[in-house]
């Protein structure tokens, strides 16, 4: 259970658009008024002090490399485990998948978390040339659809029974949810709309109750 | 930092609107272009020339790769004209890897740039590195799809790029020389220049901001944004003359967003084993126990020798500076 004072959301800080998703949940705390702290992690004993966790946008590959290097990868599994919420946007919904292929390459080699029972295809939608913003209706978060910001995009092309399907553009599925787990073919930290990291705040303020109780 | 979209053109051509089974979507907008550059913070970009450095580059842990016909330090040695690189190699590295490829092209050569656009690579490098086809005028990036990424040695010029539609700066150095001074010294004058008109703009001198515009060459609007966050408005990489882990986590702890390495990878004597290292020394740029780490994955007897900066026929960091 976190020892801080209040709330506090950790952003994963090996790569990618960290103070993005940083900047993202500070504005859905000051907007929910919720007095809590956003912290970029990297280490495994940061990972033990965070009530909810942010997996950012970059590369995949890249940042389960450096988690690997860091031996983050085990405590963070270990948190997800006890309920921790997890969001993960883009390359962190792939890092939390069970499989990922690429769309021209095939299978990837990445070393991947498996607490998301979905199946990945990488840049689903093509190339940089083909990233593209949609409107995207996304029931979990309000009525008005959110606006997708997809950038060399990720879809799920297998979700598991546990797994519950949360948005979906053409067909395809861009966002799930299993248990304490968000994952999001998008990226929410640059559509200015802060609905799904609020989101994501809740969950943590949640845990934190319950673990409080718990204990 | 969130993502600043001062100075897009009110409709440019590369923003291209379509319906795709009845789905509204919309490509090439400049939330797309710079929100591409910002996914590869925190990462090393790397020079490749063929399949096999890519897929080692890949493995490393790079965040790109860049193609070029010739390292920057090949190019040197070569003289004669410096073009894009061969549309096959560019093809076949796509076809190897899964993180983005980006490839170079010459400043002002608006024809490479759209061959680049349909080869599609994920964003194109108008770059000094290859001799410039049009001494005076860059490429008016806001009528492509694809991002760019342009050099530049000071903040008006870093900020002129922004206005012709670059989505992502980096600094010039002196590619291809192993040397990482004049890297340093185009950021630290970035930096100062911009703690200059942040001053201005803390101060409320809207006179003196407007003047220091003007000094620039740049819009008031640019130059009041750059001032407001106190930072360019886009990502901003460090490049030129990278080649040890040290040299990388210098970079970043000047303020850098990331870093790219030409020569310092693939023109070293144990480019994998470097390149990981580069890669490692990037993310913990702030932690010296791990740059140690990483410097010690090294073995300076295999480092590029390197290039006196001072007497160099070639200083590629002043093409298209006047622009």
């Amino acid at each position: 259970m976190s020892g801080a004072k209040k709330v506090t959301i950790g952003v994963l800080g090996f790569q990618g658009d960290i103070e993005e998703n940083v900047a993202a949940t500070e504005q859905a705390l000051s907007e929910m008024e919720v007095d809590g702290a956003v912290q970029v992690v990297r280490y495994p004993e940061e990972m033990e002090k965070i009530d909810g966790l942010i997996l950012p946008g970059g590369e995949s590959t890249v940042q389960s490399t450096l988690a690997a290097i860091q031996h983050s990868l085990p405590v963070m599994k270990k948190r997800i485990s006890e309920g921790m919420p997890v969001l993960g946007t883009c390359a962190g919904m792939i890092m939390l998948s069970k499989r990922a292929f690429d769309r021209v390459i095939g299978e990837t080699k990445q070393k991947l978390m498996g607490d998301l029972d979905i199946v990945i295809e990488r840049n689903a939608f093509g190339r940089q040339n083909e990233s593209f913003e949609a409107d995207i209706p996304m029931a979990m978060v309000g009525e008005d659809s959110f606006k997708g910001v997809f950038i060399r995009a990720p879809a799920v092309t297998e979700a598991g029974k546990d797994v519950e399907v949360l948005a979906k553009f053409n067909n395809r599925i861009v966002a799930v949810r299993q248990k304490n787990v968000i994952g999001t073919a998008f990226h929410p930290e640059l559509s200015g709309d802060s609905r799904i990291h609020r989101h994501l705040v809740k969950m943590a303020v949640d845990f934190r109750r319950d673990q409080k109780i718990n204990n | 930092m969130t993502i600043s979209l001062v100075a897009t053109e009110p409709r440019p051509k590369g923003v291209k609107v379509e319906i795709d089974n009845n789905a509204r979507k919309v490509r090439g907008t400049t939330l797309l272009k710079r929100g591409f550059a910002h996914m590869q913070k925190h990462g090393v970009v790397m020079d490749v020339t063929n399949v096999e450095q890519a897929v080692i580059a890949e493995e490393a842990g790079a965040v790109a790769v860049m193609v070029l016909d010739k390292l920057p330090y090949d190019v040197r040695k070569a003289g004669g004209v410096a073009r894009t690189a061969s549309v096959k190699v560019i093809q076949e590295i796509m076809d190897a890897i899964t993180i983005p490829v980006m490839a170079k092209c010459r400043i002002g050569h608006v024809d490479e740039a759209k061959v680049l656009e349909v080869t599609g690579v994920d964003m194109i490098d108008e770059s000094e590195v290859l001799t410039p086809a049009d001494e005076e005028r860059h490429i008016w990036k806001w009528d492509y799809t694809t991002p760019f990424v342009n050099g530049a040695k000071s903040l008006g010029e870093a900020l002129r790029r922004i206005e012709e539609g670059c989505a992502m700066i980096r600094t010039k150095g002196e590619p291809g020389t192993g040397n990482v001074a004049e890297a340093v010294t185009h950021i630290r004058l970035v930096n100062s220049e911009i703690r200059k008109i942040r001053s201005l703009y803390q101060d409320s001198d809207r006179q003196e901001l407007m003047k220091a515009a003007r000094e620039l060459k740049v819009s008031y609007a640019i130059a009041e944004e750059t001032a407001r966050l106190g930072r360019l408005p886009v990502v901003n990489f460090a490049a030129g003359g990278i080649t040890t882990p040290a040299d990388a986590a210098f970079l970043m702890n000047l303020g850098c967003d990331g870093v790219f390495v030409g020569s310092g990878i693939f023109k070293s004597d144990d480019p994998a084993q470097r390149a990981r290292a580069v890669v490692l020394a990037t993310t913990f740029h702030d932690n010296p126990k791990i740059v140690m780490e990483a410097q010690k994955m090294v073995d300076e007897k295999k480092s590029l020798l390197g290039l006196d900066t001072k007497n160099l026929e070639l200083r590629m960091q002043e093409r298209g500076q006047s622009a």
